[in-house]
């Protein structure tokens, strides 16, 4: 790790193909200038990302990477995590990712509260696929899937990670660069699995949930008062859909993340030559 | 013959005949006796039929017969299910007191023991204890020295304190006594104790523990059965090792977090049956697509679907072979005995790393629960070596960056094989993607890219053929006509079946192959037999396609899939039936 690391050394020389305008380039460049910020560099981190448009990301960013299957990723920084406890690990991707076919994942990760941070870019809508309803679509919204408006109402992430023993959960807007960047150097430097769902407009697909709609609606925590040491009072502010929220809803501060739990503190890359020194004892053990 | 004996105990799932029959395979194994056990289990946790069975010899055992000598029965249905096998003067051990044995008959021929098993257990501090009386009242028949059981008795209940050991002991002493003092049961075994020390352990345990062996330090699983064991044997060992074992939320999740500790640089492995293979297929290709080194060891049960959760198939060969979508390289290994499944865990992860590439671990259920004794030799620490394959190391890294000082992490090299760069290598840092990549692993879609990354990875097939040893083991009369080729546990039962064709004047060569793919080359063998005959736990013939694939040659098939592994004598049977088919030729059997 150096001191000296800007944010731009986290870029790729590749030239992103989101849609200009696309939340998604605020969103990278927090989480960049948030690495960069934390004394991380390329190669200490680990950038896992999804499927969809969001989860270009890992291509657009310079670290070692990994570009899984859809929905997987969170299992897969947990297994990096886990095997090298020295790597920074950020796992990225977007709403459909993470709430629809990786929801599991999601609950089960926020649960472990594995060392890493969970960054969704979170536009409502499946963008890579060209405009279905995602599982944060409004009710009645109208996409190429719902034509007569979706049933189903949205999901709540936030209550998802709370009620699955989150114990720090954010929200931010990736067009407030210099909050989102800072919502996502907490995250990483909360002691367990920090989470942060960033509202991401697209463009394209969701004429909804725009810039300007977010502009208007969202109320910043940091202007109420939101103590996030305060279960209940966050409780509330998350179970109340009709506000959206930026800042950190929730931190516990007795966080103990799943490594130390288990112990597990080695690199796993090291290994011997040959078979461990006290492997005799496993073979003595069947006598 | 007194000295190969074939014992069981059967009851309801829930009486603890498994850990019986485990004590009593472990008291044999420290009077230096040879075991082999074969477990017959209803997939529930209480009722249903469940059985344990032990043959014992002084020589090596290699599998099962269908011949009991003693039957500890603690239900009636016991002495039902195993009626075929019973002989005349085998012994059944039974508790009459018992309300459910009140009105039991042993057929005639036979020699109904009847001991009061729960009278004697009370006596010895509490009716828990009956099994082992039942032991005990076994020893005194097998004439097998009772104190043998004490050791085993240590290592079962130890860890609940020197009262309960004691107890147990004593019920034991009741149980011989009974037997000799109070019954006029002849005295008809006299089992021989030799000075061997043998381990005892099954197959699933053989892969954990030479996974430890073989540096493997991250475990991720959701328990399947007849997986469970390689998972709950690395729990608890592991970490002692430096190393974690996570229990996933399923599948999915077990592979995808295996192939994030590859990526990290951990020997990783994850592992599963037949349908959790089926959730993993799409994960497989991501892994053969980055390269990322990756054990995965598939014991399969009776498919398709939920299938027959407790018993013997090997029918996911294919699964392993074509399962995912795309053209996925990747390696098959399936060992043949308990034994091998040590050295081919320890194969398994030098090829995974070596060709950086998913390697199937294969094992079947009667292999995975079976206990076999060995000489601790066979599990030889000193001989495992470690083949991390191309890592780079920071100086190294140089070499392998384009003119930009880009990582080149997908290098089409004359071997297909890329250089590795473990994360926190200064300086090659780099993405990996499971789209179509260049040699830097970015995205895409270019003509020329993607046939030279194609073509890079099926390269390291080519590569390893030269370069490794796929070979077979080999059995019986290497010139006769007939020749017989398994794969997976086949092998015990056909090496004794083999004996009992050379009694009846068939010569037979029997090749054993645990490499599915790459396969060792048997057009030769193939072509020098007049019979070929194929035997697996399946019902369409699985390795018998390849094997005419391979060799463009006929085969007979001897396929079993009752959900029981073949016994050698039908096995014998069944050869000689294939070959006296032999002609006229008939069309293929599928
Ligand atoms: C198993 C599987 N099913 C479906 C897809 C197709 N797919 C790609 S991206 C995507 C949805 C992406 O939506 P979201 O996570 O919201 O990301 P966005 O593109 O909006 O950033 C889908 C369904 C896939 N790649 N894999
Ligand atoms: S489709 Fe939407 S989410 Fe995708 S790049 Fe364009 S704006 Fe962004």
């Amino acid at each position: 790790m150096s001191s000296e690391t800007h944010f731009t050394d986290f870029k790729s020389d590749e030239q992103p193909t989101w849609c200009p305008g696309c939340g998604d380039f605020g969103t990278m460049n927090g989480m960049m200038k948030a690495l960069a910020e934390t004394g991380n560099d390329p190669d200490n981190t680990f950038v896992v990302a999804g499927i969809g448009c969001s989860g270009k990301i890992g291509t657009y960013m310079h670290s070692y990477a990994l570009h899984g299957v859809h929905g997987r990723a969170l299992p897969v920084g947990t297994g990096v995590k886990l095997a090298n406890p020295d790597l920074e690990v950020m796992v990225a991707g977007g709403d459909g990712d993470g709430y629809s076919i990786g929801v599991g994942h999601f609950i089960h990760a926020v649960r472990r509260n594995i060392d890493i941070t969970y960054v969704v870019m979170d536009n409502r809508i499946y963008g890579l696929t060209k405009g279905q309803a995602s599982p944060t679509s409004r009710q009645g919204f109208e996409t190429a899937t719902s034509p007569d408006g979706t049933v189903e109402p949205p999901v709540n992430p936030l209550a998802l990670a709370l009620a699955a023993g989150g114990t720090f959960i954010a929200q931010s807007f990736s067009s407030d660069s210099q909050r989102h960047a800072d919502l996502v150097q907490q995250a990483i430097e909360h002691d367990g699995f920090g989470f942060v769902n960033v509202f991401s407009p697209c463009v394209t697909f969701n004429d909804v949930d725009t810039y300007d709609y977010f502009r208007d609606a969202i109320v910043n925590l940091d202007e109420t008062g939101h103590d996030p040491g305060n279960y209940q009072a966050a409780r509330d502010k998350i179970m109340d859909p009709g506000t959206e929220h930026i800042g950190v809803l929730y931190q516990a501060e007795d966080s103990v993340p799943f490594s130390d739990r288990e112990g597990i503190d080695s690199n796993m890359a090291d290994i011997p030559d040959g078979a461990p020194e006290r492997a005799d004892r496993l073979v003595r053990e069947f006598y | 013959m007194e000295n190969d004996l074939n014992w069981a105990i059967g009851g309801e799932a829930g009486d603890g005949i498994d850990s019986t029959g485990k004590i009593f395979a472990r008291a044999l194994s420290r009077a230096g006796r040879h075991v082999f056990t074969s477990k017959d289990f209803a997939s529930r946790i209480r009722g249903g039929y469940t059985a344990y069975k032990v043959r014992t010899g002084v020589e090596r055992v290699e599998s099962v017969v269908d011949r009991l000598d003693i039957l500890i029965a603690l239900t009636e249905r016991t002495i039902e299910e195993n009626l075929d096998e019973l002989r005349a003067g085998s012994v059944v051990i039974y508790d009459g007191e018992q309300t459910t044995m009140a009105d039991v008959e042993v057929p005639t021929e036979m020699i109904g023991l009847e001991v009061p098993l729960t009278a004697l257990a009370e006596e010895a501090g509490g009716a828990i204890m009956r099994n082992v009386v039942a032991l005990g009242a076994a020893c005194e028949v097998a004439g097998f020295p009772v104190e043998y059981l004490d050791e085993a008795l240590v290592k079962r209940f130890g860890e609940k304190g020197e009262a309960i050991v004691a107890n147990n002991r004593e019920a034991a002493r009741l149980g011989q006594e009974y037997v000799r003092e109070e019954t006029d049961c002849p005295n008809q075994f006299s089992l021989e104790t030799t000075d061997e020390d043998y381990v005892l352990l099954n197959g699933d345990e053989a892969i954990g523990m030479a996974a430890i062996a073989a540096g493997c330090r991250f475990y991720a699983g959701y328990p399947i059965t007849p997986a469970t064991d390689i998972m709950e044997y690395l729990t608890g060992r592991i970490e002692a090792f430096g190393g974690a074992v996570v229990q996933a939320e399923d599948e999915l999740s077990a592979i995808n977090m295996a192939l994030g500790a590859a990526r990290a640089g951990a020997r990783a492995m994850t592992g599963t049956s037949g349908p959790g293979i089926d959730l993993m297929s799409e994960t497989f290709g991501l892994v053969a697509t980055s390269e990322t080194p990756l054990v995965i060891a598939n014991v399969m049960r009776s498919g398709p679907s939920t299938g027959m959760p407790t018993k013997q198939e090997q029918g996911d060969l294919n699964a392993m072979l074509y399962g995912g979508h795309g053209e996925i390289p990747r390696f098959v290994l399936a060992p043949t005995t308990i034994g091998e499944c040590f050295d081919k865990t320890v194969e398994a992860f030098n090829l995974a790393e070596k060709y950086q590439l998913p390697v199937y671990l294969t094992a079947d259920l009667s292999m995975a629960v079976t206990e076999q004794t060995y000489r601790p030799e066979r599990f030889d620490m000193e001989s495992v070596e470690i083949d991390r394959g191309k890592v780079v190391d920071p100086e190294e890294v140089e070499e392998w960056l384009d003119e930009k000082g880009r990582f080149r992490a997908h290098a089409a090299t004359e071997d297909g094989i890329s250089p590795r760069a473990l994360p926190g290598t200064p300086e090659a840092a780099h993405m990996t993607t499971g789209l179509e990549h260049d040699e830097l692993g970015r995205r895409t879609e270019e003509e020329d890219v993607r046939v030279e990354q194609v073509q890079k990875r099926q390269r390291k097939v080519d590569t390893a053929r030269e370069r490794e040893d796929f070979d077979y083991r080999e059995f019986g009369d290497p010139d006769a006509d007939t020749l017989v080729l398994s794969w997976g546990s086949n092998e015990g039962a056909m090496r004794e079946a083999l004996e009992m064709l050379d009694d009846r004047g068939i010569d037979v060569r029997f090749l054993s192959v645990p490499y599915i793919y790459p396969r060792p080359d048997l057009t030769e063998a193939v072509e020098s037999a007049e019979t070929i005959i194929v035997v697996e736990c399946n019902a369409t013939g699985q390795f018998a396609d390849l094997i005419e694939h391979d060799t463009l040659s006929r085969v007979e098939r001897v396929t079993k899939y009752t959900g029981v592994r073949f016994m050698a004598d039908e096995l014998a049977d069944e050869i000689e039936a294939a070959i006296d088919n032999e002609a006229p030729p008939q069309e293929v059997r599928r």
